[in-house]
């Protein structure tokens, strides 16, 4: 298959290239930019004329939601979904039903996933036996089936010990570890940010400091055992500060925060929408500026959906009730575009929280728009206006907080690995 | 935050979830209406004919006797067919959704909802999928909201103190987990009460609990002082002893409410409490028996506010 984009404005996070011309693909991989290759005759060309070609967009948190959890969504539809969110390459975390905890399970996942149209598929491995915080999985028969990191995602390491063991093993390996800083103990009754809303609906609470003192624990650890550690969906300013501080201290850790704490905050649960009711909570308007400001400054590293497919009886309930999560994956790129345009961030800088820094955080290719890279590509237009509704998202998840609003920003076309996997329309 | 939810277009009670975000002038209805109810309730006769006809389903996800049982008779009193379903060892536990619940007993032609439910919010969900011709009446949510205590305790201040725009009023105890506390505040602030305290430990109020308008007091010496009003507040048997608080009975020796406590009040405060009361916990016997204590007209006073709250959102709709 060989694609000619004519006329797009091309731009490339990592090289800083921003301009009108073409890009040829060929055999999987970008074999020209500009001018293509005397020979080249495409199979198929795509008028860019007016939009956006990027590097495919790198999603560190997608649920995919298999194995096990087939009632909330699909394999096959998210991987749609994804492709039609410009996703590429995603990162899919272990909390599955059964976790992806033995090699076996994740070889299936891989294999499946290969055989469906949509995005490079990157397992993350669970961190220990069940997700249970107890047992070290075979971190190394996992790596070989593809994980590329190891995690709990949202279930609770409570024992100290286990995760400086972990680290202490994870090093000794090579292998990454990402954890999201949350103290069981003062999370495990709560529900939303311990200010305002908590305050007037008697909504149990999640504190700050459920972040602050995990997080406080994990950079203690990282700095006894050097491992390195991606910390995953920070949400307050206090924790802003100090990932700033241990970067500050050259510790070896990056972070990301999920898209929805980048616009939303606490307000937004006000009205008991169980579409907000998300892991960590969206917090107080305050630590949602900290949040941009770290993204600005670089203190975050890389913006990710946590794409959360739910299904509606899960969610059609009273909010304490309710299973935690947002549909994203679709979102990402026009809430990214909205994110910058709100604080005049350029578009390069903006597109690199989704490209460049998150594949370099996989350690995989893509995230670049280069000659001999891979042909993992995303063309949006920029100015088109789409409402978001169950009948616009392809998710199987339609829990999205921003139903029934108007965002700016629409994927027209998704290349992965040179082939044409999604077009807007058809 | 549910104000479009709970009003008609025109601006009537539609359903009652939560005082936050009514106007005044549906409060002052209420308390108007409900006191035009009161001489029902001292004849012989105790009926009027308001919701003849009219299937009333009393929805307790959570066990409740008085509350209840104040809802039934105020339903009686206006003539209407009541059931009571005590859904807490029923469906439920079967495994039936909440909206499967109330959809089920929609079919059964119900046309008011009465619920209690352990989850705050339960109402409102309830509220946004039932058909346009029925009613939902919020009989308490989790920690969020008992409006109709709310508006009882506004009945009997108005009743005792005249009005709220003078007014010095301390609400006392578990505020943290307390609905009728927020619903309190809500009302307090909306009719015009200038100063609304809250007195308890840090273990026992929200963080943000000042964003709600009211003064925070730590010490009950400075918390009562001066007030017209001291509503004391129920604290649940588990949370006694914890981490929330070492004992009930450190908990009566700094918060309890004794005669020597009162004294910082104002010489004519009245002492309120939403009952169950423990006494020796957080009120002692000589305070809820005493001159200062209208704790049981505040239950005659229900019955009247809760026929006033059921013949307005039975009226919307008509």
């Amino acid at each position: 298959m060989k694609i000619r984009i004519k006329d797009g404005r091309v731009i490339d996070p990592a090289s800083g290239l921003d301009g009108v011309q073409d890009v040829f693909i060929a055999a999987g991989r970008i074999v020209a930019l500009g001018q293509g290759p005397a020979d080249f005759h495409a199979n198929l060309e795509i008028d860019a004329r007016g939009l956006v070609v990027c590097p495919g967009l790198v999603d560190l948190s997608v649920r995919l939601r298999e194995p096990g959890l087939e009632y909330m969504a699909t394999l096959e539809s998210e991987m749609r979904a994804s492709a039609a969110g410009g996703v590429t390459s995603l990162a899919c975390p272990p909390d599955t039903d059964p976790p992806l905890d033995e090699p076996g399970l994740v070889e299936m996942l891989k294999f499946r996933a290969k055989n469906s149209p949509g995005p490079r598929v990157y397992p993350v491995g669970a961190l220990t036996w069940k997700l249970k915080g107890e047992r070290l999985t075979e971190m190394g028969e996992l790596h070989e089936a593809g994980c590329v990191a190891f995690s709990q995602t949202d279930a609770p390491m409570v024992d100290t010990t286990v995760l400086l063991r972990s680290m202490e093993y994870a090093y000794t390996l090579g292998f990454p570890l990402w954890l999201r800083p949350q103290d069981y103990y003062l999370s495990r009754e709560g529900v939303v940010h311990d200010g305002v809303v908590s305050a007037r609906y008697g909504l149990p609470a999640i504190p700050v400091p459920a972040e602050t003192v995990a997080l406080q624990t994990i950079l203690l650890l990282v700095r006894e055992t050097g491992a390195r550690v991606h910390l995953c969906r920070l949400s307050s300013r206090a924790g802003v500060e100090m990932v700033r501080q241990a970067k500050a201290d050259g510790l070896p850790i990056t972070c990301d925060v999920g898209i929805h704490h980048v616009h939303l905050s606490e307000m937004d649960t006000a009205d008991f929408n169980a579409n907000c009711h998300m892991i960590p909570p969206l917090r107080s308007q305050r630590d949602r500026d900290a949040l941009r400001q770290a993204l600005k400054d670089g203190v975050i590293d890389a913006i990710c959906s946590d794409h959360a497919p739910v299904d509606d009886d899960a969610k059609e309930k009273p909010f304490q009730e309710s299973e935690p999560g947002a549909t994203g994956v679709e979102l990402l790129l026009p809430l990214v575009l909205k994110w910058a345009s709100e604080t005049g961030m350029p578009l390069a800088q903006a597109l690199a929280k989704v490209t460049a820094r998150p594949a370099g955080i996989l350690g995989v290719e893509g995230g670049v728009l280069a000659v001999d890279g891979p042909a993992d590509l995303c063309v949006f237009d920029p100015q088109a206006h789409w409402t978001v509704s169950p009948g616009t998202l392809l998710s199987l998840g339609k829990n999205s907080p921003y139903l029934g609003m108007e965002l700016q920003g629409k994927v027209r076309y998704a290349i992965i690995d040179g082939h044409l996997d999604f077009r807007d329309g058809h | 935050m549910s104000a479009n939810l709970q009003l008609t277009p025109d601006g009537r009670l539609r359903h009652l979830l939560t005082l936050e975000g009514l106007p005044a002038r549906i409060l002052t209805q209420i308390l108007d209406t409900a006191e035009s109810f009161i001489p029902v309730g001292e004849r012989e006769l105790k009926k009027v004919p308001l919701l003849r006809g009219k299937a009333v389903f009393n929805l307790f996800f959570e066990n409740s006797t008085r509350t209840r049982t104040t809802f039934e008779i105020a339903a009686k009193r206006l003539s209407a067919d009541v059931i009571n379903l005590n859904i807490a060892t029923s469906a439920t536990n079967k495994g039936e959704t909440l909206l499967d619940t109330v959809a089920n007993l929609s079919a059964m032609q119900a046309d008011m909802f009465v619920v209690r439910h352990a989850s705050s919010g339960a109402p409102h969900l309830i509220a946004r999928h039932v058909a346009p011709h029925i009613s939902v009446v919020n009989a308490g949510d989790g920690r969020c909201a008992h409006p109709t205590q709310g508006l009882l305790d506004m009945f009997t201040i108005r009743h005792y103190k005249g009005g709220f725009h003078n007014l010095r009023v301390a609400i006392v105890g578990d505020v943290l987990h307390s609905r009728v506390a927020r619903s309190q505040i809500h009302a307090l602030t909306t009719l015009g009460c200038p100063e609304v305290r809250v007195v308890a430990p840090k273990t026992l109020l929200p963080r943000d609990v000042d964003s709600m308008g009211v003064h925070v007091h730590h010490k009950m010496e400075t918390g009562i002082k001066d007030c017209d009003v001291v509503i004391m507040l129920r604290l649940q048997n588990e949370r006694m002893q914890g981490a929330l608080l070492p004992s009930a009975g450190e908990y009566y020796k700094y918060w309890g409410l004794t005669p020597d406590k009162l004294k910082r009040a104002k010489p004519d405060a009245i002492v309120m409490h939403p009952g169950p009361m423990n006494r020796g916990v957080e009120i002692d016997s000589d305070v809820a028996d005493g001159k200062h204590s209208v704790i049981l007209p505040q239950v005659t006073f229900g019955i009247a506010v809760r026929m006033a709250v059921m013949s307005m959102v039975a009226g919307s709709g008509a």
